[in-house]
This record gives C-alpha cells, structure tokens and sequence, in this order.
C-alpha cells in the first residue's frame, strides 16, 4: 500500500522537481534555440508517458492488491488493445524523430556565406587558426608540428602564410556572423564545447570535423572540453569572446599571422600576442605537478 | 486460434538420458564442480565481491565530487582510474557475469527441465577462466602506475599515452588481457546456454512455452556471442598498439612536443568496433533483466504475463535491432554526419518493442491479485526507474538533442538509471525470489523491506536530479568540478546531496549482503516452492535440488509457464508439469 503512495509521490515529486528547481540550461547565445525547442518537445512527450505509466501503476498497486479471496483475471491477451499501443507509441516516438531530424539537417549543412575558424585541441590547451586575407586556410599536418609551428600548418602551402595564428589564447568571433569551426587534434580526443552555444564536436587527430553556429549575443564564453583527454581533462578551459564587428576588427588586427611567426624571431617582443588569460597547457602541467610527485 | 489439447503437445522422448560426471570429493563438489547450479553460486560470488569493489570506488568518486578539494588523497589520476575501473567492473564483471553466468547457470537448466548444461566441463572452465579475468583486472591496482584511467570506454589514442594513468605502465595492458580472458570465458559459457536451451529442453518444453526468464538469458547470450568478437579484436589490435608499437588506432601524434611513431591509424575505427559491442552489451544486461521481471510480475500477481507472444517477439526484436544503433554513441563523435539520420531512426524505432513490453508489465498488474512481495516490490521499482532511463534515452537517442546533452552528466544520469539501476533493481527482486530454491530458507523479511526502500528511493533521488546538472552543461568525467561558468553554487550544494545519498544506498547493501550470510542459517525454512510458482525449477523433488535436478524422472511439461488463476482451477497456480485433462489451459496457440 505505501508503494502506490510512493509511486504517485514520484511523480508529483518530480514534475515539481523539473518545473521548481533551480537547475536548468545557461541562456542560450547561438542560433541553436532550435535544439532547445527539440529538447522542450521532448520533455512534455517523454514526461506525459512517464507521469501516466507510473500513476496507472500506483492505480493497479491500490486497486488490486491482495486481499483475502481475490482471485486475479485470466487474460493471455488482447491483440486489439495492443495493436493500438504499438500504434499510439509509433506516432510518439515519430513526433519526437521528425523535429529531431529536421533541425539536425540543419546542423549538418552549413551555410555556404559561413567563415572558417580552426580550433586545434592539444593537451591540454586550445588553439585557434583564422584564415587570412586569402579567405583560406593552409593545409596542415601533425607531422610539420615543430616548436616553431605548434599548430602543424604546412609550412610550404602559400594559402597558410597570412593565416593568423592564436596559439593558446582567446579566440574572438564577431556576433551575428556564422561560423563554421572546423576542429583539428594533434594528440588525442578532445570535445570542442560551450555550453551556451549548445553545440559540440569531437576532434580526432588525423582528422579535421566541423560544427557550425552564428553567435547572436556578444559576450565572454568559457570552452570546455567534453571528451576524456588524460588527467588534464577538466582544466582544459579555453575562451571565446564574441565581439561587435568593430572590437572584432580592432582585436583582429593585433594577431600575428603565420608567416610573421614563422620568420627569423627579433629581439624584444614588441608584438607579442596579447590576451593570453586562459590556463595554457603548461600551467595546466604544472598544477597537475605535485599529483604526480605524490 | 484453435486451442490444443496440452497432451497433443508431449513428443515421446528422443534422446536418451544424459550421463553426468558425479563428484568423487569435496574438491569436485564444491569446487572443480561441473554442476550448474554450483558454478552458478560461484559466478555470483565473484561477481558480488567485484562488485563491491566497484561500489567502494563510486564511493570515493562521490567523495570527490560532492566534496571538492577536501580529500586530497583523491588526485586527477586516482579518480581516472576510480571510474574506469568502476565502469567496466559494472557492466562487464558485475551485470553480464552475474545474469549470464549467475541466473544464467542457475536457472536454464532447471527451467527447461534438463540435468545440467549441455557441456559441463566447459561450463566449469568458463567459470575459471572469468576469475582468472576478474584477478588480472583487480591486479592492476597493485601494478606500478596503478590500473588504466582511460575511461571504461578506453578511447585511444589516449588510453595507450602517457597523459592517461596506466596508459605507458601497466594498467592498460592488464585491462586489455583481462578482457580477452572475460571473453574466452564468456564464450565457453555462452555456447553452454544456448546449446542447453535449443537442445536440452525436456519432453513438451516447446520453445513458446519457456519462461520469458529463460527468453530474455537466452536471447542475451545469442547477442554477446555475436558482440563480443568484436570487443575483442578491438583489445587485440590495441594491445598489439601499445606493446608492438603498430597503429591500428593510432595516427601520427605529437605528445608534449614529441612526434611519435605511430602513423596512419584510426582512432574512430576503434569506437566503432567498441560500440558495435557496447550497445548490444546494453541489451545483454536488459534483456535478462526483461525476462526476470515479468516472471517475477507474473508470479506474484498470480495472472499470466499479458501478451507472452508479443513479449518474446519483442526480446527478439530488441534483441536484433541492437545491432543496428550503435553508433548512437557516436553522433559527436566526428563520424560523417549523415550517420545520425540512420542511427537516430532505428535507434528511435527500438523504442516501440521496448514501450510493448513496459505496457504489457503493467498490464499484467491489471486486474491481477498482487502480493506485494519483496520480489514484487523490487519489480515495481524496476518499471519506474527503467520508464525514467529509457525515456531519458529518446532525448540522447534523437541526434539533435545529443549534442548539447553528450559527454554531460545527463548521459551518467541516463544510463546509471536505465542499465545499473533498473537491472541491479531486478537483480535484487531476483535474489529475493529465488534463495529460497538455492538454500532452502526465506530471506529476512524485514531487512528486505529496509533494503528495498532505501536502495529504491535513494537511487532515484541520486539520479533523477543528476539529469539536470547535464542539462546545464556540466560534463562528466571531470574530476574538478572547479573554475566553471556553468557550476554555480546551487550545483556544488546538489552534488553533495547527491554523494550523501550513495553512501546511504551503499550501507542499505551492508544490509543485504548481512541478509543473505545470515538467513542461510537463520531465515526461515522456505519449503519446495514458496511463491506457489509454476515454472519448473519450483517443482523439484529436493530443495536446495540436487545434483541432476529431478530425481529419477524427468519432468513433462503440459503447458505455458502462467498457468496463474485458471478460472476452475482448484488453486490459483498449475505447474507446467501438471496434466491439463481438469483445467482448460488458454496458452496461445
């Protein structure tokens, strides 16, 4: 008898949970609303059926529990009542799929007016490759990765010589512009992620795999990497401030392309790369450094 | 459908009496023992010490999580290998050896009425074999550089890399042996079960008219005999990675500034193989766990399954199309986009045969006389925390709500729920239903019920509100949860919520594992067949049932296994051997 009560407490207890507690999603900053909105259709799906099955549980726990002379019903079964179940749950399960598969279509297809961002994930810290005036990128490679070329562009590609380079550092991406980031590793698996931006993509090395998103607020978002990359994993932070096109220009303007990084180095460091306020791989190292001494 | 006369059904023997190697000492008793039924309590035993094992380890990793920074002895390192070993422990070492070797040895036999498994040498080696797994696995704590910390799903390149606890030492060279040792294993055992059920099954033991418990042991074992080959050949080839020096998995690297050897390989290549095993491993675990359960909604109902046809035509279904969504742990995994229109599809469509037979567990309750049993109990639970997983899975299932949701801790939400909490629910209803066979005594009554409702709430107040810390963007896998936007101090305060609840459910297993030793010579006497059950392993002459189960004769049986409440029947239950010249049977045809 406390099971019915229980089981109906589990769901008045958890629709209240979902619709009173504090935790929820950060405010969205991509154009991926369309992934929320999927999520919120599946939430009211998915909870309907779940709140109706348990409760008409507690009701056969209540209804139908042992008593003294009881005598349950002889039903092997009802093939109309469960054809119409099999029915009830395709249009369920398709109500789901089709929004799914329409929004991930356009997650897949990029629009064509979208610019190339390169993010290059290494342990355990974010890079960041731009195309320059050219509009394209260098090919690369991680096998021309030398202390000198840490991303790997292919040193001898004429396309990669104004790409500008941002090694370990922001990245800045003016708002309302698409972006189509592509994701090179030169380890091992990492996982590009804002969480406001609500998408994500694995790089894998050897490979170069894409996402797209149009930033539509401007502001300071923090990178996560969301695929287990060693015991660096979680300091893996990086960021991404999206810009008004001016700051973005302004911003664009003090980078270093390849070429300039790649040419015989000057005394001074009159032009040394700037923003550098994320934790670089090496600091991450060093924090992990008493770990390993223990 | 014409109804047929149970009699009609009965062939005439074929197959004559098997001989079975009878133990000449303690030794071949209760060790080198080719009886199922002992290797059975073996396989469960190594199975619940491993298992606890893992339960110590979720322990600590809720330590470190729910109490950021207090427990300094809980590093980067340690808490890698903390999951890593903990995963693969509950999946492979705990759920799959403990239904397949476990119930599996147990129960197949005595359910379709045969002796003994088919092979039972080869039954007993495959019991050795998984120990010898099980302690090459637990001897990677004591080997330098501790075990791998990979991750369970042991992604290279990582897993082979210096990055990675155990990754250049030897944590992941034993983790790899000692899966392809759970693999020889499980294959000798494997065959054993399927052999017995299509040809050890007694006279009128048609294949419609098994338990869904011996369906759903079945039906698993057909799907890991066809999975694990290729779980396999992915430790082979990466064992072969990290010792040779060869690249099947690994392309050309630099690691900390240093160009490594490898070159050409493919790091994806590995997560297909691994997945074409792991999503029918999700299914290896449930399907028992399906077929277990509805003959414990059956019995202690006391009314036939609803829809047995469509039961066993959905276990199947299940079953094969398995096979076919793996790579839905794979959407943001880099693997050419369009994939996710077809995984997403078939694994959305796998949602229907698994809705069918949530219906028809409920159902079943419909108008039943319900007992409401601790095997009852642990079955409800079963239902509610399986419905919240599986229906977490159309969220992960539907590629588009993937990507936000991945590799956050929506995803240790949905699967701790839908494959280790539910299975594990039915585990105990299990073992609370059927002890009584294996020792003759009930178990504690009232430490049962202290067990159920403390496992059963606890776990759904642990992962119900861990859904939501995913749905912020909080990953997992993080053994710092520290210097995130998206942690906010509300989470840090549910998250020790949630640690506080595991050591809770973890001292409610204390109880149950004091619960079995103690009623082994304590609990009350259980008699022959306490639940007035109808399958056979009820209807042994001798209970615990001896050597060979059935005494001089073997059973005949005369009817499906939920012959419950037959309207005339004397009583409410007739057992699968009893003639049905005094009762009409309205089995399906």
């Amino acid at each position: 008898m406390a099971i019915a009560l229980v089981l109906v407490l589990i769901v008045v207890g958890s629709v209240l949970f979902h619709l009173l507690s504090p935790w929820w999603w950060t405010p969205i900053a991509s154009n991926w609303d369309y992934i929320d909105n999927t999520i919120i259709i599946s939430f009211w799906i998915t909870g309907v059926v779940f709140s109706a099955v348990v409760l008409f549980m507690a009701y056969c726990v209540f209804r139908f529990r042992h008593r003294e002379g009881n005598r349950a019903a002889y039903e092997p079964e009802n093939r109309r009542l469960e054809s119409w179940l099999t029915i009830v749950t395709a249009v369920g399960v398709t109500a789901l799929l089709v929004p799914g598969l329409f929004v991930w279509s356009r997650f897949v297809n990029v629009p064509s007016e979208a610019a190339d961002v390169e993010v290059i994930g290494q342990q355990w810290q974010w890079s960041f490759r731009l195309p320059g005036k050219d509009g394209k990128l260098g090919t690369s490679d991680t096998r021309d990765v030398t202390a000198d070329n840490p991303l790997g562009v292919a040193p001898k590609d004429p396309n990669g010589q104004d790409d500008v380079v941002v090694e370990a550092a922001d990245l800045h991406l003016p708002v309302g512009k698409p972006v189509k980031v592509l994701l090179r590793s030169i380890d091992v698996l990492h996982d590009f992620y804002i969480p406001e931006f609500r998408a994500k993509m694995d790089m894998i090395p050897g490979s170069v795999t894409y996402f797209w998103f149009t930033p539509t607020r401007t502001g300071t978002f923090q990178v996560l990497c969301a695929e287990l990359c060693g015991q660096g994993h979680p300091l893996m932070h990086g960021v991404v401030v999206v810009d008004t096109e001016q700051d973005y220009l302004a911003w664009l303007g003090q980078q270093q392309t390849f070429a300039q990084l790649s040419a015989p180095k000057q005394t001074g460091s009159a032009n040394a790369p700037s923003g550098k306020t994320m934790a670089s791989g090496l600091d991450v190292a060093a924090k992990l450094e008493p770990v390993e001494a223990r | 459908m014409v109804d047929v006369t149970p009699a009609d059904a009965v062939p005439p023997a074929e197959v004559g009496e098997m001989e079975l190697y009878h133990p000449h000492s303690w030794w071949t008793k209760y060790v080198f023992s080719q009886d199922a039924k002992v290797i059975a309590v073996q396989y469960s035993i190594t199975a619940t010490a491993i298992g606890l094992v893992a339960l110590v380890l979720s322990w600590l990793m809720r330590l470190q999580l729910g109490f950021p920074g207090t427990f300094d002895f809980i590093t980067p390192e340690a808490y890698y290998q903390f999951i890593t070993m903990h995963g693969m422990i509950m999946v492979i070492y705990l759920l799959t050896a403990l239904f397949l070797g476990g119930f599996g040895n147990y129960l197949i036999p005595l359910m379709v009425g045969a002796r003994d498994m088919v092979f039972p040498y080869v039954n007993m080696l495959s019991y050795w074999i998984y120990l010898l797994a099980v302690l090459v696995l637990v001897s990677g704590f004591f080997a330098p550089g501790g075990p791998t910390g990979a991750g369970w799903t042991l992604y290279p390149p990582q897993a082979i890399m210096s990055g990675t606890p155990g990754g250049q030492d030897w944590g992941i060279i034993l983790m790899l042996s000692s899966l392809i040792l759970f693999i020889i294993g499980f294959t000798m055992g494997g065959l054993n079960y399927v052999v017995t059920v299509l040809q050890g099954r007694t006279r009128g033991m048609t294949l419609m008219r098994l338990p869904l418990t011996v369906w759903g042991i079945f039906t698993a074992t057909v799907m890991a005999l066809l999975a694990f080959p290729a779980l396999f050949v992915a430790c082979v080839m990466m064992l072969l990675d990290r010792v040779l020096g060869t690249s099947f998995f690994m392309p050309a690297i630099v690691e900390m500034g240093e160009q490594l050897q490898h070159n050409g390989g493919s790091p994806i290549l590995f997560q297909h193989l691994f997945w074409f095993f792991g999503h029918p491993e999700v299914y290896i675990v449930a399907l028992p766990a399906f077929g277990i359960v509805s003959d414990l909604i059956s019995t202690h109902a006391r009314k036939n399954i609803f829809g047995y046809r469509m039961m066993v035509w959905a276990i199947i279904a299940i079953g094969a199309l398995s096979f076919v969504v793996w790579a839905h742990h794979m959407y943001v995994s880099g693997m050419h986009p369009y994939f996710g229109f077809f995984f997403a599809t078939t694994t959305l469509i796998i949602a229907i045969p698994t809705a069918i037979k949530v219906y028809n567990w409920v159902l079943t309750l419909w108008r039943g006389d319900i007992h409401l049993t601790i095997p009852m109990l642990f079955a409800l639970a079963f239902i509610v925390t399986f419905v919240n997983g599986g229906l977490t899975g159309l969220f992960l299932g539907n590629v588009v709500v993937d990507v936000p949701l991945s590799d956050t801790m929506f995803v240790v939400a949905h699967f701790h729920m839908v494959m280790g909490v539910a299975p594990i629910l039915v585990i105990f209803g299990a073992i609370y239903h059927w002890y009584p066979k294996v020792t003759g005594r009930m178990l504690n009554e009232a430490l049962g019920r202290f067990h159920f409702w403390v496992t059963f709430l606890g776990a759904y107040l642990i992962f119900f509100p861990m859904h939501y810390l995913g749905l912020m963007g909080i990953p997992r896998r993080y053994a710092e949860l520290t210097d995130m936007n998206v942690m906010t101090e509300s989470a840090h305060h549910l998250n020790s919520f949630i640690s506080i609840m595991a050591f809770v459910v973890g001292f409610a297993q204390m109880v149950f594992l004091f619960n079995l030793i103690w009623s082994i010579r304590h609990g009350r006497e259980a008699g022959g067949n306490p639940w007035r059950a109808t399958t056979l392993e009820w209807q042994t002459p001798e209970t615990p049932p001896a050597h060979g189960n059935f005494g001089k004769e073997l059973p005949i049986v005369y009817r499906w296994a939920y012959d419950y409440s037959v309207p005339g029947a004397k009583e409410d239950f007739i057992p699968q051997n009893v003639p049905g010249s005094f009762a009409p049977s309205r089995e399906p045809a």
